[in-house]
């Protein structure tokens, strides 16, 4: 009987097109546009000049406070400007622009391909590393992996959870890094175990990646403490609670952290990234990202210097379809339509999806008919309808007593509604203003 | 008569009677002593319970005013004037002169002007969609057109063009209630003093982008070029974040900046047309 | 326009089930029955079939254009479930006039007044069943009996359903040893050779119809299943106890309304609860209410009145009895 969470979930087909395409270098473009937020918590702050000549892996902003990350250069060349950037959502953000020229590493750097096998630093280094590196989340929450790393007093971890799950559809940078990078990525894991003070590992890896499961498996037998774990393909598995529930059946309580089931969650992205930075001194500025999509001539997953804008990946696939209707960046489920292919990849950036017009449109909204598909789909047990329904009328008390900043937004309420009610769009509106209701409220 | 009808007329009368009497003691001894001058006001309220004077209802706002020593900062938007008279009648208060304000949109984005650069496909909402996206434009400030605003209203005063995609106030019905200046996520509705004849003169525009990305946006973006201020002889008009806003209580309609604008942000409403540009020796112009 | 790029919030997949799919997977459904029923009574089954469907989305359609005037719905197929749901409460033979009527208050009373689908809180066919029922007493209830296959509409042999034999047999004295004669085995109400209404009958294909249902993800288990379980328990405790006045708990989950009521009209989306905890109370109330109306009520039947009582609670049932959230805190933290 394969692992899996107990309630909720839906199966969206796969598309896995890109599972069996090895990952290739996209070519350094010829400017980047690095933004100084590519993370959870503050921007960091510029500490270099217009007219700068930075190498890469150069630092280029420092963190702002705790909950934030470094910014490195991902090119050698000159500092174009320092202005604003279109991200993702639109609006502008501060970024460094660099003209490139050449690709003149940090000497620090070790660039040899031999795998270092060996973890010399101790755990408070290791985390000291992982500051200095700008090493965030690289499942896709970019939240700065140092913080993670810093058990406070009075809590303990016991068990340090990989995510190798990659639930989204279409999204196979995980699975590829598996089976591409195996070894380092487990050496990754060691090191965070380390740095956690923990003995037991588990990799959690959905069925689907059955050459993954079987590599890694092999592997980890040299490997203290680990063990590779096959689980169910549902969605949405990869999210932290869903994972830690399947696992070791721990409920982590609504309003808190793994942290407070004695479990630390990290993607297997990161885990690699941690490789790199501690024993080849690689700071973060470059991951695989996929780029998909059923027209592409040919999808593929790169290994991309952030900064990169997505048309030079989309490029690399073999130009931009006629007939596409939206480019996602992240997975279908979960992740931010763009209409500008300037957009620059990001720490956070695991795939890019380009959907034609046929697949882009919303169905018509209808009225709800009460079929309770959204309840029955839903892994938190919360109830959609409902707060759908209540965040359209402003009745943000009761939202928040139906426990609407549960919701973690995987939109499998969205997905599974018969009515096509954008039930997602009103949860978070409700979502946010409970947040700011209760801030208020704590104000006073 | 049957004696079970006489039994039942007695008893239930006896029912009744004492009953009435037990409810009149008791409702003497739990009454609330209320000043009879808040009914007498909340009588001559509109009734329409809006908010727009600022309090929950027009039971609250008949409570302030019997309380407030002036009616300073006390008006009833919707009432105007004349409720507002004979409120101050019955309290033996004076009534402050105040002005009367109507709604105004401050973005002329039409799909015209406005080029819509991708399609919008969520819930038609325009606090959803502005928490997620710039809009289907390149202006990051301007009308999205999903109608917050139209749904606010209580005085069917709004209603949303399906050709210029913007709300459109219908100023005889606008009370100034502020309920669409609350919806409106990007704060780009404002009340206004109405002016005779329902004129008006506004900076149709709420950009604060620089000059340029905002003109490339949209071709009636106000691009902070000064030119207004440097005609308005009135001290009117000031500029701030790259953005351009006539005062209305310093306006004097003279129209200069209105023709001065080089990308026509500036609107005009309910004037005559302008007189044509001829040049007359003896005029004195300004700056 | 048609070039421009889609932005719109996440998630950018949609699942393929859409409400006309459920509607018409119901429908699916519930073809076994109609085909048995038209079987065991002939061209009058398809006559009110036909009559109860066509008025039915008449009245919706007629009632929206011309009295709402909001955008038409008649697509979706709800209207086409609630007129088959309605035939199968009636009687083969029932005047035409009749079905009409029942149309008119099973979608313009119970459905359009509250707001069209998905806004009414009790079940359009029981509404017009009940109201049926209430009004014209004597049609609806004389049930015809299978006798072959009629192609005259009013050709039916009417006579008593099981249920009604066992009432007024109890009612008048005798024992049920002695009633047992008179009723049809288990093995011939499980394949519907008993009287009654046209989707009383015919055990066996009600239960390919749920089985479908199930596979299809239309329905989940915990309704149906509650009140059969409910019918069962509580029926075998009254046999244990008097098993001269009370038939077998086998007997009772086949005669009647019990398993179309339980598979396709307390399962209706719009007035069952919303999540599974709620369901089960739904359906264990609904098996004691039937059981309680059959046994010591007027009535012979009892699933309708049961099932629309419940209905009433449902609204309280959705605000209060919450599924247990992911991570609910426990108080000693």
């Amino acid at each position: 009987m394969l692992k899996t969470f107990p309630i909720g979930g839906i199966h969206p087909p796969e598309n896995k097109l890109t599972a069996n395409i090895a990952i290739e270098y996209l070519p350094v473009p010829e400017s980047v546009t690095i933004p100084v937020s590519q993370h959870i918590g503050a921007p960091a702050t510029v500490i270099i000049n217009k007219g700068d000549y930075v190498r890469t892996g150069q630092i280029l902003a420092t963190s702002k406070g705790f909950v934030s990350a470094n910014i490195h250069s991902s090119v050698s060349g000159r500092v174009n400007k320092i202005d604003t950037v279109i991200d993702t959502t639109g609006y502008k953000q501060v970024a460094v622009f660099i003209d490139v020229e050449g690709d003149e590493w940090m000497e620090t750097i070790d660039r040899s391909n031999e795998i270092v096998t060996d973890i010399i630093l101790s755990p408070e280094e290791i985390t000291k590393r992982c500051l200095e590196s700008g090493i965030v989340g690289l499942g896709g929450a970019t939240f700065p992996s140092h913080v993670k790393l810093t058990v406070p007093d009075g809590k303990k971890c016991n068990i340090l959870i990989i995510n190798g799950v990659e639930c989204e559809p279409f999204l196979t940078s995980d699975h590829r890094l598996m089976l591409e990078k195996g070894e380092e990525v487990l050496i990754g894991v060691s090191i965070l175990m380390k740095a956690l003070r923990v003995d037991i590992a588990k990799i959690g890896i959905e069925n689907n990646k059955p050459d993954a499961i079987e590599h890694l498996t092999k592997l980890a037998t040299a490997f203290k403490g680990i063990t590779v774990h096959s689980l169910k393909v549902k969605y949405p598995q990869g999210a932290e609670k869903q994972l830690i529930k399947a696992l070791i059946n721990r409920e982590v309580p609504s309003g808190h952290l793994p942290l407070d089931v004695g479990a630390v969650v990290h993607n297997v992205g990161t885990a690699y990234a941690v490789y790199e930075a501690v024993q080849k001194n690689k700071p973060l500025f470059e991951r695989v990202v996929t780029i998909t999509g059923k027209s592409l001539a040919s999808p593929g997953n790169y290994f991309v210097r952030t900064g990169t804008p997505i048309s030079k990946l989309i490029e690399a696939a073999g130009g931009i379809p006629d007939d596409t209707g939206k480019i996602v960046n992240g997975g279908p489920m979960m992740g931010k339509a763009v209409n500008n292919i300037d957009v620059p990849v990001v720490k956070g950036t695991s795939g890019i999806i380009l959907f034609p017009r046929n697949e882009s449109e919303r169905s018509e909204v209808h009225p709800c008919i009460r079929c309770a598909k959204c309840t029955s789909a839903c892994a938190l047990n919360l109830e959609p309808y409902l707060l759908m329904t209540l965040s359209e009328k402003g009745l943000f008390e009761r939202a928040e007593q139906e426990r609407i900043t549960d919701c973690m937004e995987c939109g499998a309420c969205s997905y599974i509604c018969p009515a096509g009610r954008p039930l997602l769009d009103y949860i978070r509106l409700g979502k946010s203003s409970v947040i700011k209701m209760v801030r208020e409220r704590n104000m006073k | 008569m049957n004696p079970t009808i006489l039994i039942t007329i007695i008893s239930l009368s006896l029912l009744a009677l004492i009953a009435s009497v037990i409810l009149y003691f008791v409702a003497q001894k739990f009454k609330v002593y209320e000043d009879p001058r808040i009914d007498e006001i909340q009588e001559i309220l509109p009734a329409a319970n809006c908010g727009g004077c600022g309090y929950a209802g027009c039971r609250n706002f008949a409570e302030a005013l019997v309380k407030a020593d002036t009616f300073d900062g006390l008006n009833c938007p919707v009432g105007g004037a004349e409720v507002m008279g004979l409120a101050a009648q019955i309290l033996g208060k004076e009534a402050l002169a105040v002005d009367p304000l109507v709604a105004v949109l401050l973005c002329n984005g039409t799909p015209e002007y406005r080029p819509r650069t991708s399609k919008y496909d969520g819930a038609v909402d325009c606090r959803i969609s502005h928490s997620l996206y710039i809009g289907e434009t390149d202006c990051s400030y301007g009308c999205l057109g999903y109608g917050d605003c139209v749904r606010a209203c209580e005085f069917d005063a709004m209603y949303m063009d399906t050709t210029t995609e913007l709300p459109v106030i219908i100023d005889d019905k606008c009370v100034a209630c502020g309920a669409c200046v609350k919806a409106c996520p990007r704060n780009i509705l404002e009340l206004r003093k109405k002016a005779k004849k329902d004129r008006k003169i506004y900076v149709a525009c709420s950009n604060c982008d620089k000059g340029g990305p905002a003109r490339r946006a949209c071709k009636v973006a106000c691009i902070a070029c000064g030119k207004c201020v440097k005609v308005c002889a009135f001290d009117a008009i000031t500029i701030e974040n790259n953005l351009a806003y006539i005062d209305a209580n310093k306006c004097t309609f003279c129209r200069k900046c209105v023709t001065e604008c080089p990308t026509n942000s500036i609107i005009e409403l309910h004037f005559p047309p302008g007189k044509p540009k001829v040049e007359v020796q003896n005029e004195t112009v300004n700056g | 326009m048609s070039n421009l790029l889609n932005i719109s919030p996440s998630p950018h997949a949609h699942g393929e089930v859409t409400t006309k799919k459920l509607m018409y997977g119901v429908i699916l459904a519930l073809l076994p029955a109609l085909f048995t029923s038209v079987f065991y009574f002939g061209i009058g089954a398809l006559i009110v079939t036909a009559t109860s469907i066509v008025s039915c989305m008449l009245f919706e359609y007629l009632i929206q254009r011309f009295i709402l005037k909001k955008p038409l719905s008649i697509n979706d197929g709800s209207a086409l479930v609630t007129g088959l749901l309605l035939a199968f409460n009636l009687p083969s033979n029932i005047p035409i006039y009749i079905i009409i009527i029942g149309s008119l208050v099973a979608i313009g009373v119970a459905k359009m007044t509250f707001g069209g689908l998905g806004n009414n809180p009790f079940n359009p066919a029981l509404v017009g069943r009940v109201f049926m029922l209430i009004s014209f007493p004597v049609q609806m209830t004389s049930w015809p009996v299978p006798a072959g296959f009629k192609t005259g509409y009013a050709d039916a042999i009417t006579g008593a359903t099981p249920l009604a034999i066992i009432k007024e047999g109890i009612k008048n004295g005798e024992s049920l040893s002695q009633l047992m004669d008179k009723i049809p085995t288990t093995f011939q109400m499980f394949l519907g050779k008993m009287g009654g209404s046209m989707g009383e009958v015919a055990a066996i294909a009600l239960l390919i119809g749920f089985a479908y249902l199930l596979f299809k993800k239309i329905i989940t288990w915990h309704i149906p299943v509650s009140i059969l379980g409910t019918i069962a328990i509580f029926t075998t405790i009254l046999r244990v106890f008097n098993p001269e006045s009370n038939a077998d708990p086998m007997f009772h989950l086949l005669a009647g309304g019990v398993l179309l009521g339980a598979i396709f009209m307390a399962t209706d989306y719009v007035t069952s609860p919303m999540n599974p905890k709620a369901m089960i109370i739904y359906g264990c109330g609904i098996g004691i209410l039937t059981v309680i109306i059959r046994v010591y009520g007027a009535y012979p039947e009892g699933v309708s009145f049961a099932i629309l009582i419940m209905n009433a609670f449902v609204p309280l049932m959705n605000a209060y009895i919450k599924p247990k959230r992911f991570g609910e805190e426990v108080k000693n933290g």
